[in-house]
């Protein structure tokens, strides 16, 4: 299964850059997983919960984000987020 | 010729100031690495944004419904210059180079028969402004209550701006800082925020190419129009980042040069006090042998 790139970045650093299996986001318009291979999307990010999974069942960090968006390409998936913090 | 207690004096207090600007240097030395990894850290941020504006810009046409921020007010009457320097001083010619710019550019165009508006951030850049423009201070912004700017100072700011030019206050802003290069180099630095210049479409040719099938959430229009102003704010972000690391350089430089010229006074000083002693014992020994032979 390939890995899909993920990074989080906010305006005072690069919070994530690391290979996971799925990355779930919370869009404006409802949550969406991002997996490896995920077509290109562009997405306006509400306040809320962004879970990061290494495997299927297996949720590794939970992080807060507030205002930003998420970009799909095809090089990965990048979050870009005012502010985040890292539930424990 | 000053006499020897004067002298004396004059090196004391010449020395007790080398041993402030000293202490400053060092200060601004390390002050000057935490900014300049924090300007660091706030760099993939700003390109990335910047990737994704432009990508966005390609696809939204220009037109009088597009969001003003983008289109421009359709005017160009009054401008805006954003001057954001120090709140403290003694660090060389950062600031002033920062209001040269920034003066020289509202010099153009009121050349040109615009009209212009300054809001400051940061205090060091009033005084000038105040005596040149007197009355053209629409706001300033203080700074002296934060050690570390974060990303909600800027933002504050971007927010005030916007809302200023949402009310018709301006029809353009530029910004200026002082780009850091290094801590012997900063480059005084302008920008224009509103409307937002978009980076051309040549860096990221590669990249537009794959947008083609983007999936837009909620739509093309609703991203750009939420994007805009977190854009000013980032600029703006950066800019302070900047001047922040370019502050502690020009900071530091200056307190180097300073130290050197109070080192190269202490010495000619002490120089001329031992002349001065040396003459002082002579003539004293003159007068004991004089006295001695006339007996």
């Amino acid at each position: 299964m390939a890995e899909l790139h993920f990074e989080l970045v906010t305006p005072e650093r690069l919070i994530r850059s690391e290979d996971v299996y799925m990355v779930v986001v919370p869009g404006t318009e409802g949550d969406f997983g991002v997996l490896a291979g995920h077509a290109p999307l562009m997405s306006v990010i509400r306040n809320g919960e962004l879970a990061i999974y290494s495997s299927p069942t297996n949720v590794t960090a939970r992080i807060h984000v507030e205002g930003g968006f998420a970009e799909v390409n095809e090089r990965g998936l990048t979050v870009l987020a005012e502010r985040a913090t890292e539930a424990a | 010729m000053a006499s020897l207690k004067a002298l004396k004096l004059r090196i004391g207090s010449v020395k007790s100031t080398q041993k402030i600007t000293k202490a400053m240097k060092m200060v601004a030395a390390a002050k000057l690495r935490r900014a300049q990894e924090a300007a660091e850290a706030g760099r993939p941020y700003a390109e990335r944004l910047a990737e994704v504006m432009s990508s966005l810009a390609g696809k939204v046409t220009v037109g009088p419904q597009s969001p003003r921020l983008l289109a421009g007010t359709g005017e160009d009457r009054v401008h805006l210059l954003v001057v954001a320097t120090s709140e403290r001083g003694l660090a060389g010619a950062f600031n002033t180079n920062i209001v040269r710019a920034a003066r020289k550019k509202a010099e153009e165009l009121v050349a040109q028969g615009k009209q212009v508006k300054f809001y400051l951030i940061g205090k060091k850049g009033r005084a000038v402004i105040q005596r040149i423009f007197p009355g053209k201070i629409v706001h300033q912004v203080d700074q002296s209550h934060i050690k570390n700017v974060s990303f909600g100072d800027a933002l504050e700011v971007a927010q005030d701006i916007t809302r200023r030019f949402e009310a018709g206050e301006f029809d353009v802003a530029h910004l200026f800082y002082a780009k850091f290069q290094s801590a012997l180099v900063q480059i005084p630095t302008e920008q224009q925020i509103i409307p937002v210049s978009i980076p051309t479409a040549g860096s990221v040719a590669p990249a537009a190419g794959t947008a083609a099938a983007v999936e837009y959430e909620p739509g093309e229009e609703e991203i750009l129009a939420a994007l805009l102003p977190r854009n000013i704010a980032v600029q703006l972000f950066r800019a302070m980042l900047e001047n922040a690391a370019s502050e502690q350089g020009s900071r530091m430089t200056a307190m180097d040069n300073a130290t050197r010229n109070a080192g190269d006074m202490i010495n000619r000083l002490t120089i001329q006090y031992n002349r001065t002693r040396q003459a002082a014992i002579t003539t004293e020994l003159v007068e004991i042998i004089s006295g001695a032979e006339a007996l």
